[in-house]
C-alpha cells in the first residue's frame, strides 16, 4: 500500500520578500496552535507544511514584518 | 525538525497542569500563589502563547455574575433550568460566587471589560431569564496578558509536549503523566503529587459539513485528549450523551454570534426573516428549535442584521472581525455577503463534548476534584455546565488552589515503570511500520462515521452499527496506522482520543433510554423525557477494562427551583410561529 500525494491549496501564504525567517525569526511557527508552519531548508523562509488550518490568525497577527496572510481554506470558502 | 529521536527524560514536580489554554494558566498561577515553594509545571502540546480555545481572543464573558445585575442564586437557578435540572449545584454556585473576583483580577491583568459612563461593568441580557453577558472590547489581549502573569510568577512552561496517558500509583492515586514531544517523539515522564487536566473540549469529534478536518467550531487541537486520558486513568465522566452542538455561520463554522450581535438588535431568523426562538442563548431546547426550523419549509436559518442602521452593523463588525475569530470578515468578503444587505446563512455544528457550552465532561465536585485521588479537571473538559471562558478561569483557580494544598501535604507517589514501557510501545507502534494507513485518512473515516451514526436524532440501531464500524477503524489504528514524522504522530495520537470519545458518545447515548436536553440527546425511539427513571446523572467509567455506565443521584439543590420555573427553557418557540 504505497502512499500517494494528494495535493491541496494551502490557506496560509508567506511573502518571501518580507519574511525574515532566514535572519532567525520563528514567530509564526511558534504561535500556530496546530504547528503546521515550518522554515524551508531550501529558501530559509516560512511556509505552510501541513494543510491543517483553523484560520485563527496568530501567525498573521504576530508576524513582525506583515509577511503572512491567512486565507479561508478552499473547502470552506 | 519532525524526525524521530529516541529518548526518555524523567522530571519531578509538585503540581502538574496539563493544557496551557484558559483554565491551565490560571490553575498554574493560583497553585504557585498558594504556595510559592511548590514546583508547578505547565505542559502544553502547542505553545502557551497562542494555544487553546481563546487563541486569538474572546469577545465577551457569557456568564458573568456581577453584583447589581445578578446574584449567584439567580445564576445557579438559570443554569439548573437550562440543563433540565440535571445539575449538581454546588460547583455551579461556587463558580457563581467566585467569578466576580476573577473578573476583577483579569481586569487588573489588563484584560479590560466594557464599562458604562458611571464606570460600572456594562452587562447585556442574552439568557432567557437573567443578565450575564459582559463585552470585552480588547478581548484580543487575553493570551498575552496571561502569558505575562505566568512569566512573572516563574511558572515552568513546557511547550510541544503532548500528554498521552496519566500515571497512577498502586492504590489508584494519581502519580503524574507520560508525554511525547510533538517534534521529535522523545518521551517525558512527569512525576507529580497532583495533576490538573485543562485540555479543552472534544471539539474534533464530528466532521464539519465542509469536509475539512480542521474546520471545526472548537480549536481542532482540542481533540478530546483530556477525556480519553481521564477515562483510561479510571475517572468517571458525566452525562456524555449531552452533546455539544452549536448554531454557527454555515461553512465558516464560527459563532454567528448572537451573544455579540443580539444586544444590538440582531437575531436568529428563518428564511422569511422572522424570529422563531424567544432566546438566542445556546441550550439543548434552543438547538432543537433551530434544527426543526432548518428541516422545515421555512428553513434554512439566518443571522439577521440587515434591518439595523449601517453604523450599528459597523460597530458589530468591529467586534466580530477583530477578536475571537477575526478571519470571518475575510470569509464574508470572499462570498460577497454583507450584513447590511443580506441575512447570513447559519447551520448547526458537528457534535462534540464541551461543558463550556453544554453539560458533559469529566466529573468534578466543587473543588474541581475528579473521582481519582489527586486528579483535578477544569475548563471545557470538566462537568460544570455552561461554564464558558470565565468558568475555565474560575474553576481553574479553584483547582489550582486545592491541588496546591494537597501537594504540600503528601509524598511523591510511586508509579509503575512497566506502564511507561508499555505506553512507549503503544505510542511508537505507528512509527515502526514501513507501510499502512496515514492518520488523516483514518481520522476522516472515523469522524464521517460519527456523523453518519452518532449525531442526533439518535436511533438505537444506527448507533449500534456505528459502534461496530468504529471498532473496525480502531482495529486499523492498532494494526495498520503508519506515521512518517513526529508531527504525524501527534495527529495520530489525537485520532486515538477521537476514537475513544466516539465510543464514549455512543455508549453514554445508548445508556440513557429517554430524550433530554432538546437536540443534544434526542432519541427518536425514546422520544419522551422520563423523569421517573432518568432524573439523574449518568457516569461513564472504565471498570475492569470495560466501558461501563451507571446512574448517579443529583445532589440536593442549594438553590430551590419552583415547579413552575422548571419548564422555562421548554417554552422557547415564538408562539405565533409555532
Amino acid at each position: 500500500m504505497p502512499l500517494a500525494l494528494s495535493p491541496t491549496t494551502v490557506p496560509v501564504v508567506v511573502d518571501d520578500a518580507k519574511c525574515i525567517a532566514d535572519k532567525g525569526c520563528t514567530v509564526c511557527v511558534d504561535v500556530c496552535p496546530l504547528d503546521v508552519l515550518r522554515i524551508s531548508d531550501l529558501t530559509g523562509k516560512a511556509y505552510m507544511k501541513f494543510d491543517e488550518c483553523w484560520y485563527c490568525m496568530p501567525c498573521e497577527t504576530d508576524c513582525p514584518t506583515g509577511a503572512v496572510t491567512v486565507n479561508i481554506p478552499y473547502l470552506l470558502r | 525538525m519532525d524526525n524521530f529521536v529516541e529518548g526518555l527524560t524523567e522530571v519531578t514536580c509538585d503540581v502538574l497542569v496539563i493544557g496551557g489554554g484558559t483554565a491551565g494558566p490560571m490553575a498554574a498561577l493560583k497553585a504557585k500563589q498558594k504556595n510559592p515553594a511548590l514546583n508547578v509545571v505547565l505542559l502544553e502540546k502547542a505553545n502557551v502563547k497562542r494555544s487553546g480555545a481563546i487563541s486569538m481572543g474572546m469577545d465577551g464573558l457569557n456568564n458573568a455574575v456581577v453584583p447589581g445585575y445578578a446574584t449567584p442564586e439567580q445564576y445557579t437557578k438559570e443554569i439548573t433550568i437550562a440543563n433540565d435540572g440535571i445539575v449538581d449545584q454546588a460547583p455551579v454556585y461556587k463558580y457563581a460566587s467566585r467569578c466576580y473576583e476573577i473578573i476583577e483580577e483579569l481586569d487588573r491583568f489588563g484584560i479590560r471589560f466594557q464599562k458604562n459612563a458611571n464606570g460600572d461593568f456594562d452587562l447585556k441580557k442574552v439568557h432567557h431569564l437573567g443578565t450575564y453577558v459582559l463585552p470585552m472590547p480588547n478581548g484580543d489581549t487575553v493570551k498575552k496578558a496571561l502569558y505575562r502573569q505566568l512569566k512573572r510568577e516563574r511558572i515552568l512552561i513546557s511547550n510541544r509536549f503532548m500528554a498521552t496517558r496519566l500515571l497512577t500509583a498502586r492504590e489508584g492515586r494519581i502519580a503524574g503523566a507520560v508525554a511525547v514531544n510533538t517534534r521529535s517523539a522523545e518521551f517525558l515522564v512527569l512525576r507529580a503529587k497532583t495533576v490538573i487536566l485543562c485540555m479543552g473540549a472534544a471539539g474534533r469529534l464530528g466532521l464539519p459539513h465542509s469536509g475539512y478536518l480542521f474546520g471545526t467550531y472548537e480549536n481542532p487541537t482540542n481533540s478530546g485528549d483530556g477525556y480519553a486520558m481521564a477515562y483510561h486513568a479510571g475517572a468517571a465522566l458525566a452525562n456524555l450523551e449531552c452533546y455539544q452542538i452549536n448554531p454557527l455561520i454555515k461553512d465558516y463554522n464560527g459563532p454567528a454570534c448572537a451573544y455579540v450581535a443580539g444586544p444590538f438588535g440582531a437575531y436568529t431568523a428563518n428564511s422569511e426573516g422572522k424570529r422563531f426562538i424567544e432566546s438566542d442563548y445556546w441550550s439543548g431546547q434552543m438547538m432543537q428549535e433551530f434544527y426543526n426550523e432548518l428541516q422545515s419549509g421555512k428553513g434554512p436559518v439566518f443571522l439577521k442584521l440587515n434591518h439595523l442602521h449601517p453604523d450599528t452593523v459597523g460597530e458589530i463588525e468591529e467586534i466580530l472581525h477583530k477578536v475571537e475569530r477575526p478571519s470571518r470578515g475575510r470569509f464574508h468578503e470572499a462570498r460577497g455577503t454583507d450584513y447590511r444587505e443580506k441575512m447570513i446563512e447559519m447551520h448547526i455544528s458537528e457534535i462534540g463534548f464541551c461543558s463550556g457550552h453544554s453539560a458533559s465532561g469529566v466529573f468534578v465536585d466543587e473543588f474541581a476534584r475528579t473521582t481519582v485521588p489527586g486528579l483535578y479537571a477544569a475548563g471545557d473538559m470538566a462537568s460544570v455546565p455552561h461554564n464558558y471562558m470565565l468558568g475555565a478561569f474560575t474553576n481553574g483557580a479553584v483547582a489550582g488552589e486545592h491541588a496546591a494544598e494537597v501537594a504540600q501535604e503528601i509524598d511523591l507517589p510511586d508509579y509503575d515503570p512497566d506502564f511507561v514501557r508499555l505506553e512507549r510501545v503503544r505510542v511508537l507502534a505507528p512509527t515502526r511500520r514501513e507501510d499502512g494507513i496515514p492518520p488523516n485518512q483514518l481520522e476522516y473515516k472515523a469522524r464521517r462515521l460519527v456523523n453518519d451514526y452518532l449525531q442526533p436524532p439518535k436511533v438505537t440501531a444506527k448507533m449500534q452499527i456505528g459502534q461496530a464500524r468504529l471498532a473496525d477503524v480502531r482495529e486499523d489504528f492498532e494494526t495498520a496506522l503508519v506515521v512518517r514524522n513526529a508531527h504525524e504522530l501527534m495527529r495520530a495520537l489525537e485520532v486515538s482520543s477521537i476514537l475513544d470519545c466516539a465510543d464514549m458518545a455512543a455508549h453514554a447515548s445508548l445508556y440513557r433510554t429517554e430524550s433530554r436536553w432538546g437536540l443534544y440527546h434526542h432519541r427518536v425511539d425514546y422520544p419522551d423525557k422520563d423523569d421517573d427513571n432518568w432524573f439523574c446523572h449518568t457516569l461513564l467509567s472504565k471498570v475492569d477494562g470495560r466501558m461501563t455506565s451507571e446512574k448517579r443521584a443529583i445532589q440536593p439543590y442549594v438553590v430551590p427551583i419552583e415547579t413552575e420555573e422548571r419548564s422555562a427553557y421548554d417554552r422557547l418557540r415564538v408562539l405565533n410561529q409555532a
